[in-house]
C-alpha cells in the first residue's frame, strides 16, 4: 500500500477506463475521487456501481459532467440525469439485479468464472444467458465481474492499509475491493496500526494499493 | 383510515415475532408502524443492516446510516450490518421470513409485476428480483386500482418481476391469497363487499362461500 494525494491517484485512471465505485445511494461512496475524476475531466468511463445516486451526490457527479459511456448497475430511478441519458443513448446502462450484482463482484473477487443464481429466471433478466438445471431447479448462469479500478470508501484505514467500515456505507466496498486491478480508498479516518483490532479487520491491508491521504498539502 | 393505512394494518397483521422481514419503499415501509414494538420482528434493509428503527430526529440523522432509499434511519440496539453480498445471501438464500413489496400488476396466479413500464419508467429492479425469488414468503401491498384499472389482471402486461407466484396481496379493497395457484379473495376491507371487489378486479379471482372482513 501506498499513501498519495488524491490528484496523483486520480492522475492514474486513464480516459476509458472500468472503474467500481462503492457505495449505495452515494453512502459510501469516496466523494474525493469522484470531485478529482470531475475536476481532471477523465471521460468515456465504464462505471461499475449500484445505482446513480442523485444529482450532486456520488456518481451522480460523473452523470452531470457526462463523463460515463457505459454503467452497470441495479437502480437508476433517483437520478433523472441518467435516465435521460440513456433515454438518449449517450450512456449505456446495463440494469440487473442487486443480489446478482454483488454475486458477480464477489466472483470476479474470488477468482470464479461466475455464479448460478435463480434470481431473474423466467423474466427479461434471462434473456441471451445460459439457464442451467441442478437438481431439477432452474438457475441463471451469471458471470463474472472485474474492473481497472475499485475507488472504495473506508471509515477506517490504517497504515498498512487494513479497512474497517461503517454502518450501511460498507454495502458493496468490500466486494469491489477484491475485484479491480487496482484499489483505490479514501478512509474517514486514517490510524496507526493496531488501532482496528484483527478481528475487526473487514478488508486485509493486501488488497488495497493507494489509500489518499488526509492532509490537504 | 386511508387506503395506505388499511393495507398497512394488515399486512403487519402477517409478522410473526422472531421473522426477519424486509419492507419495499412506498406502502410497504409504513408497515413497520403498525408492528407492535413486544413482537420482536427483525427488519432488514438491503443495503446492509438487520435492525432497522425509526426515522432519526432532525439533527440526529448519521451521514453513514441510511435505508435502501439512501434516507437516514436509526439502527435499534442489537442491530448488525453486513456487506451487500451478505445481504443478497440472506435474501436469496431463504434466510428472509417475509418481504413485502409494492407491486403495478398481480396476475390471476399471482405472479407480479412491479419494476418497469417499458418506454416509461425503467429505474431498474434494485433487489425486488432476488427478494421475490428467495424471500420464504413474499407479500405484495399496493392499491387494487390505478387510475381506475385494476392492479389484479387476468395476466400481466408488464414485465415479470420472478416466474416464482407471490403468496398474499392485500390492498384497500381486498387480501387475496393463491391457493391451489388460482387468485382466491380471502377477505374484504371494511364496509366493502364482495360485488364492489369483484366489479373493480379485471381477474376472476375463486370466491369461496364465506369471506371474511378485514380486522383492522
Amino acid at each position: 500500500m501506498k499513501a498519495v494525494s488524491v490528484e496523483e491517484a486520480v492522475a492514474m485512471i486513464p480516459d476509458g477506463a472500468s472503474v467500481m465505485v462503492g457505495g449505495f445511494m452515494g453512502v459510501g461512496t469516496p466523494e474525493r475521487l469522484l470531485d478529482e475524476v470531475v475536476r481532471q475531466k477523465k471521460g468515456n468511463l465504464t462505471v461499475i456501481c449500484n445505482d446513480a445516486a442523485t444529482p450532486g451526490k456520488g456518481v451522480g457527479k460523473l452523470f452531470d459532467a457526462t463523463l460515463v459511456s457505459r454503467l452497470t448497475a441495479t437502480h437508476i430511478g433517483l437520478n433523472p440525469k441518467a435516465q435521460q441519458q440513456m433515454l438518449t443513448n449517450r450512456v449505456a446502462i446495463d440494469l440487473i439485479p442487486q443480489g446478482t450484482f454483488a454475486e458477480r463482484i464477489r466472483a470476479g473477487g474470488c477468482g470464479l468464472g461466475g455464479v448460478l443464481t435463480p434470481t431473474g429466471v423466467g423474466t427479461l433478466v434471462a434473456e441471451g444467458k445460459r439457464q442451467i438445471e441442478v437438481d431439477g431447479k432452474p438457475y441463471l448462469l451469471e458471470t463474472a465481474l472485474r474492473a481497472q479500478f475499485a475507488l472504495v470508501h473506508a471509515f477506517l484505514a490504517d497504515y498498512l492499509g487494513n479497512l474497517a467500515y461503517a454502518l450501511t456505507s460498507r454495502n458493496f466496498n468490500p466486494v469491489m475491493a477484491m475485484a479491480a486491478d487496482t484499489v483505490i480508498v479514501t478512509a474517514e479516518h486514517i490510524v496507526p496500526v493496531g488501532v482496528i483490532a484483527p478481528d475487526h479487520v473487514m478488508t486485509p491491508a493486501p488488497l488495497v494499493d493507494y489509500i489518499i491521504t488526509n492532509s490537504n498539502g | 383510515m386511508d387506503a395506505q393505512e388499511i393495507i398497512a394494518r394488515r399486512v403487519a397483521q402477517e409478522l410473526r415475532a422472531g421473522n426477519l422481514v424486509n419492507l419495499g419503499i412506498g406502502i410497504p415501509t409504513l408497515v413497520a408502524n403498525y408492528v407492535s414494538p413486544d413482537l420482536k420482528v427483525f427488519f432488514q434493509s438491503e443495503n446492509g443492516l438487520i435492525g432497522t428503527g425509526p426515522i432519526p430526529e432532525q439533527g440526529m440523522e448519521h451521514p453513514l446510516l441510511t435505508d435502501a432509499g439512501g434516507r437516514p434511519i436509526s439502527a435499534l440496539p442489537g442491530a448488525c450490518t453486513f456487506d451487500s453480498a451478505m445481504s443478497f445471501g440472506l435474501i436469496r438464500g431463504g434466510h428472509v421470513d417475509v418481504t413485502v413489496l409494492g407491486g403495478l400488476q398481480v396476475d390471476a396466479h399471482g405472479l407480479l409485476a412491479n419494476w418497469m413500464i417499458p418506454g416509461k419508467m425503467v429505474p431498474g429492479m434494485g433487489g425486488a428480483m432476488d427478494l421475490v425469488s428467495g424471500a420464504k414468503r413474499v407479500i405484495v401491498a399496493m392499491q387494487h386500482a390505478a387510475k381506475g384499472k385494476s392492479k389484479i389482471v387476468k395476466k400481466c402486461s408488464l414485465p415479470l418481476t420472478s416466474a416464482r407466484p407471490v403468496d398474499l396481496v392485500v390492498t384497500d379493497l381486498a387480501v387475496i391469497g393463491f391457493p391451489d395457484g388460482r387468485g382466491t379473495l380471502l377477505e374484504t376491507a371494511p364496509g366493502v363487499s364482495v360485488g364492489e371487489v369483484m366489479a373493480v378486479t379485471e381477474a376472476e379471482l375463486v370466491v369461496p362461500d364465506k369471506v371474511s372482513e378485514m380486522k383492522l
